[in-house]
């Protein structure tokens, strides 16, 4: 399939995404509205919406929908970039327990935030929760590259998955030793980070999160040529002028950001790291300078897709968004191992 | 011209190098060879700049290696490796393709292009949009010869080097002379190439010099007819070899004697060894 094809076809299916998850909900929307909505900074003379409507659309629905934009992009993106340096097409932030890192300190923040930590949180303000979460995630991507360098194998998938099982159970016990501590609140807020959910989003998250995922979102694509180099090894990539240390720090750096700021903002949200770099990489090639921005491209449609169905299945309820993405990229997981041990697609 | 001088190397304790010298000219190749673990990789990876240098010189054409920077470095100078494994399928002609960064990358049509000359360089261009994980052994590190011709002849540095690291042993002989025959023609366009050869008789039919490594140290070095000797052989491999004439040729033959072994010393039995109970 050509790029040109593959991008037309995912961007329509983004933009019939923003458009369903605008006028989905329980306050109805027509199309008609949404237009007259869309173009109402325009000087157009347009007929007056009802006032409810513009502002189920512009204070809940759109910072909800751009928020799982930028979330879905920069977590693919992340993806794509962790795979590339690992090697791996079974990387995952999710998989190798970064994002278990992120929650946990997110959590710590939460639970100690008046008595152990009050001094990181004076120190952070409002941006401690996301600070928290960006350090924790940054941590954890350092520990799993070390483990995975200072094993024989390299980074071979079970080595990576392994440490990512042990990380993860150490940060749910973590974590369950710290909801001993918490009060309701606090225990609520628990479950909503261990499943993931954009249904409280508002513009302040969308303010405290966006910049730091904006780094992120420039940042990976910059860095596919050097991603591609590093597909042949660490040794080679220095060969062709390439400084590997310098190019795994800021993949780090820009996962952490990534990953820590959705944590804080939407909790947990699995598999669209592994799922969405995959499927690209099946319609174009490994080539990350089309892999990296078309996997945020994917990711963003399909997190905002992932979105529609958790609001839709147990309407007037909703899902956490995190199980929607873990009940696509569980079996989907399940496939790639399968494959990869019966046809060794990276063992040569 | 690289300037090595008195250069060593500790690894975990161990001395991997120990005071080196010796120099490379452009137009020439210089083999190295040495038995398993004498430093031949080591020596490589510190004089291609691949790991910093801890004592001694190294500079090429006149100007010190530290103060090189990496970029730079890599339009200076290409490495072979042993084997390039991939995980991700890429074509063939794209991994040639990546031998361009150091220059950045041209539109997509020009590096093809460019790339299939490359490959046609190493009789490969028929393997040019064939996936690199499903080729052969031997085809892969045609490819990998190319991506590294790519490499060397997009630079217009004045002089130019080429680090072959026992590039050639998952070749099938006639594959073994055909890169030795391509990596001889680069040195008419002034390239110095150093290369470990474990093969003495491509050593011996495609090399000027040879630099012969024990233990991390320089046994000998010289040319081609004065260092590959059967004492040489015995002293650094422990083998022993006839030297017979070349009908065709002045370069030397060593062939291994039929008992070519020189008897290992016996081992003493060490009593962590022995299995209790």
């Amino acid at each position: 399939m050509t790029t040109r094809l593959f991008t037309t076809l995912i961007g329509l299916l983004l933009a019939v995404a923003l458009m369903t998850a605008l006028a989905f909900g329980p306050v109805p929307v027509s199309l008609r509205e949404l237009g007259i909505w869309s173009l109402h900074w325009s000087p157009m003379a347009l007929p007056e919406l009802p006032r409810h409507i513009a502002i189920v659309l512009g204070d809940i629905r759109l910072p909800r929908v751009l928020m799982g934009l930028m979330i879905g992009a920069s977590l693919a993106m992340a993806g794509a970039a962790i795979q590339g340096l690992f090697r791996n097409p079974l990387a995952d932030p999710g998989l190798i327990g970064v994002s278990s890192g992120a929650a946990l300190a997110a959590l710590a923040v939460i639970v100690l935030g008046n008595t152990v930590l009050a001094g990181f949180m004076a120190t952070f303000g409002f941006l401690a929760l996301p600070f928290a979460a960006f350090l924790g995630a940054l941590l954890v991507t350092w520990v799993i590259y070390s483990i995975a360098r200072m094993t024989p194998g390299g980074s071979q998938v079970t080595t990576l998955i392994l440490a990512g099982v042990a990380i993860t159970a150490f940060s749910g016990a973590v974590s369950g030793l710290l909801t001993y501590m918490a009060d309701d609140a606090e225990l609520r807020s628990f479950t909503f980070w261990s499943m993931g959910s954009l249904a409280s989003v508002t513009w302040r998250d969308l303010a405290i999160a966006a910049p730091w995922m904006s780094v992120s979102l420039i940042g990976f694509p910059l860095m596919a040529g050097a991603l591609n180099v590093m597909l042949m090894g660490e040794s080679v990539a220095d060969h062709l002028g390439i400084d590997p240390n310098r190019i795994r720090r800021r993949v780090f750096v820009l996962t952490a950001l990534a990953v820590g700021a959705g944590v804080s903002v939407a909790g947990m949200i699995g598999f669209v790291g592994l799922v969405v770099p995959h499927l690209v990489r099946l319609a174009l090639g490994p080539d990350h300078r089309a892999l990296i921005p078309l996997s945020g491209l994917v990711g963003a449609a399909l997190l905002v897709w992932a979105d529609i169905l958790a609001r839709l299945l147990v309407a007037p309820a909703e899902l956490p968004i995190g199980i929607i993405t873990a009940l696509l990229g569980g079996p989907f997981f399940l496939y790639l191992l399968m494959r990869q041990t019966t046809e060794g697609i990276q063992h040569d | 011209m690289i300037n090595v001088a008195q250069l060593s190397l500790c690894k975990g304790g161990r001395r991997l190098l120990d005071s080196i010298s010796f120099q490379l000219t452009p137009g020439e190749v210089v083999a190295v060879i040495g038995a398993n673990g004498a430093g031949k990789s080591s020596l490589l990876k510190v004089v291609s700049g691949e790991w910093g240098l801890q004592e001694g010189e190294l500079s090429y054409d006149g100007e010190p290696v530290q103060g090189i920077c990496k970029q730079d470095l890599a339009k200076r100078r290409a490495v072979m490796p042993q084997a390039s494994p991939m995980s991700f399928p890429f074509k063939a002609w794209e991994v040639v393709a990546l031998g361009r960064t150091p220059f950045g990358l041209n539109s997509p049509k020009r590096e093809h292009k460019t790339a299939l000359e490359r490959l046609e360089l190493t009789g490969t261009e028929h393997l040019a949009e064939r996936h690199y994980t499903a080729l052969s052994g031997g085809e892969k590190q045609r490819v990998q010869l190319a991506r590294v011709l790519n490499q060397l002849l997009s630079s217009q540095a004045k002089h130019r080097y080429l680090f072959l690291d026992e590039c050639t042993s998952s070749l099938d002989p006639s594959h073994q002379h055909q890169v030795f025959q391509r990596v001889r023609a680069l040195t008419n366009e002034g390239i110095g190439v150093l290369a470990i050869v474990h093969d003495i008789h491509l050593a011996a039919q495609y090399a000027d010099r040879v630099l012969i490594l024990k233990d991390g140290a320089l046994l000998d070095a010289g040319s081609v007819k004065n260092c590959l000797t059967p004492q040489a052989m015995v002293e650094a491999f422990a083998l022993h070899t006839h030297r017979l004439s070349h009908p065709e040729a002045d370069w030397p033959l060593l062939v291994a004697r039929k008992n070519p072994l020189i008897a290992p010393q016996p081992v003493p039995f060490k009593s962590a060894d022995v299995a209790v109970g």
